[in-house]
Formats: C-alpha cells, structure tokens, sequence
C-alpha cells in the first residue's frame, strides 16, 4: 500500500478555545479565601434552670464594652492595646496572686498533675458598640489565650502550637482552656 | 552601489506559536483550580472588619453565610439605611434565621451536620445590637459553631 500521511488536525482555534475558557475563569474568579475569628457560642439555657452559682470575684475578668468603644477592664478604663497584656497575666497568674484566678490541679496528658486555672473572662457588650470595636476585643483575648499556648508549647516541645499534632493540642487546650463568656445582651448604656 | 543583501536565505523565520495553546492552558488550569464561584450578589454593603488571629474556613460545602450591613444604593429606597439581613438572596429578619439554619441544615449530609459552621459576614461600622440578636437566634437554632468574618490587618 501506499505511505499516505495523516492530514494534520488543524490546531490553531485551540488557542483561541482556550482563551474563551480562561478569560471566563477570570471573570468568574473570587480569590479570597474566607478567613475569621473562630467562636463557639453557648448553647441556649432552658428556662426553669436555675441560675448558675455566682462564680468568685477573683476569677472573673470581666470586660465590659461601651456603646463609645471604651473599654472597662476589672473596673479600670483600660485601652484595647493593653487588653492583650491584662488578659495574659489573669489567665496565667504566675505569681499566685490574691486577686488574680485560683488553680485547679487536673491531670493532663504528657503533663501529669497541672494547676488549671479556674478564671473566666466575662464580656460585655452594648447594643450600640461598634462591630470593629467588638471584634478587636474578641481578637485581643484570642491573641492571649494563642500566646499563652504558644509559649507552652514552645516550653515543652520547642514547637508551635500549630505545628502540634492534635493529642499535644488537646493537652495544651486542657491547661489553658479558652473559657470567654458572653453575657446574656442588655442595654448598659444609650 | 552596495547592494543589501540578506543575511540568510529566507529573512526572519515567523516566531512559532505553537507553544501558545500550552501556556493558554497552563494559566487556565491554575484559574480553575483556584476559582471559587461567587454563590450570591451582596446586597448589602459589606467591609469586613480586620483582625489578626484569623481561623481559615475549611470545606466551604460546610459553611452558611449570614451578611449583614447596609443595604447598597440600589436597595436603599426599599429597604433603608440601617443594617439588614442578607440570607442568601434576599433581605431578611432575625425571626428568619432559624428556619434559614434548619433549612440549610437540611441539605448538608448527615455526617457533616456537626461540623456545620455559620459565618457572620458583617460590615465593621455595624452596631452590635443586630450581631447580638443574631447570635441569639443562632443559639436557638443549635447552630453553635461561628466565625466572624475578618481581613487580615497588616500592621499591628
């Protein structure tokens, strides 16, 4: 038989095709990834539960935020740049101090027999504060709960706490459990 | 007088283009695998506030979006210029999110229902009281796990 050679298939609208399906995808793309502040929220109370038992005054650090943005910490005005500091020392309480949180010793993994403490941080907000104003204070007390983490993390395994596998993250949520309160919404002030 | 004469035989050869489909291709292929298709037009206007611990928001199949903010120029005549409720496509009132999350709950496979998370899309200027009441209804309606919504913030 005769060599005959294949025609060639014509390859030049494919270019053109795939240009059509590129600009399309650039057209449709959204880059951003979504990206936020984490939360967990309470679940709803019951209503003929009994209110809870006052919790002592030592181990709460309460937060209190204004329609103005002002902050109020444990009673004293404070600036939302210094909360993360506040915040860090109640939580942590080295020193053992009278007015700062009492210990708990709960038994951890990898850690054995460690005080926990028992401090929860108590917010509130008023109806007219700003969304931003909010949201930063929420950031300032989760960048105190990641620092504190962070550094024992770094104590005991010389690593991040992100780069911990997930039993490591779980003994170091148990030591420094992340218990933020968020009052039940009032008007506090107009 | 010199003539010029030509350097090869033929002059410049045409610059092949053969390659082009390829590289056509190669950026089509990184666009559609990076592409998220837009699922709703904002009603609202919405400038997320910025924050700097940011949590990424994984499976997107697990996530429900909640806008709020104020309504943009087109829809301010209907619906004014106090911060609304966007679910999905429409304006809508706090006493509509619970069967929003029931509905949304809904769709999602059985397995994933635990894992589903509400993300508060809100616009920074917002008062907190329709965030709170909001948060609120979330509570009802068992849909406890949440993220607020935020932009990286560059400088500290």
């Amino acid at each position: 038989m005769a060599k005959r050679e294949t025609p060639e298939v014509n390859a030049g609208s494919m270019a053109d095709i795939a240009f059509l399906l590129l600009i399309f995808f650039l057209v449709t793309t959204t880059m951003d990834t979504d990206s936020g502040l984490a939360r967990l929220l309470p679940p709803p109370v019951p209503e003929d539960v009994p209110p809870p038992p006052p919790i002592k005054d030592r181990n709460v650090f309460t937060v209190l935020l204004n329609s103005n943005n002002q902050l109020l910490v444990k009673g004293k005005p404070m600036k939302v740049e210094e909360l993360k500091d506040a915040a860090k020392e109640f939580i942590l309480n080295e020193n053992n101090d009278e007015k700062l949180p009492e210990f708990k010793d709960v038994e951890v993994d990898y850690f054995g027999l460690v005080p926990v403490t028992k401090g929860v941080i108590s917010l509130q907000n008023d109806n007219g504060t700003q969304y931003q104003a909010y949201l930063m204070v929420q950031n300032e007390l989760q960048r105190a709960y990641n620092e504190v983490r962070n550094e024992l993390a770094r104590r005991k395994w010389s690593k991040d706490y992100d780069d911990l596998d997930d039993d490591q993250q779980k003994a170091i949520r148990q030591i420094y459990p992340q218990k933020i309160s968020e009052a039940e919404p009032k008007n506090i002030s107009n | 007088m010199a003539k010029f004469r030509k350097k090869g035989s033929k002059g410049l050869p045409p610059i092949s283009t053969a390659s082009l489909p390829d590289i056509v291709f190669m950026l089509l292929f990184f666009f559609m695998v990076s592409t998220t298709m837009k699922e709703v037009s904002l009603k609202v206007k919405i400038k997320v506030p910025q924050a700097t611990e940011l949590a990424k928001l994984e499976k997107k199949s697990l996530v429900t979006y909640i806008y709020v903010g104020v309504p943009t120029t087109q829809y301010r005549s209907l619906y004014g210029s106090e911060p609304r409720i966007q679910l999905n496509d429409q304006f809508a009132t706090v006493s509509d999110i619970q069967s929003y999350i029931a509905q949304e709950r809904e769709s999602m496979k059985e397995s994933d229902r635990p894992k589903m998370t509400t993300s508060i899309k809100a616009d920074f200027d917002c008062p907190m009281g329709i965030i709170t009441s909001i948060k609120q209804a979330l509570r009802k309606a068992q849909a406890l796990k949440i993220n607020y919504s935020a932009a990286q913030k560059s400088e500290y």
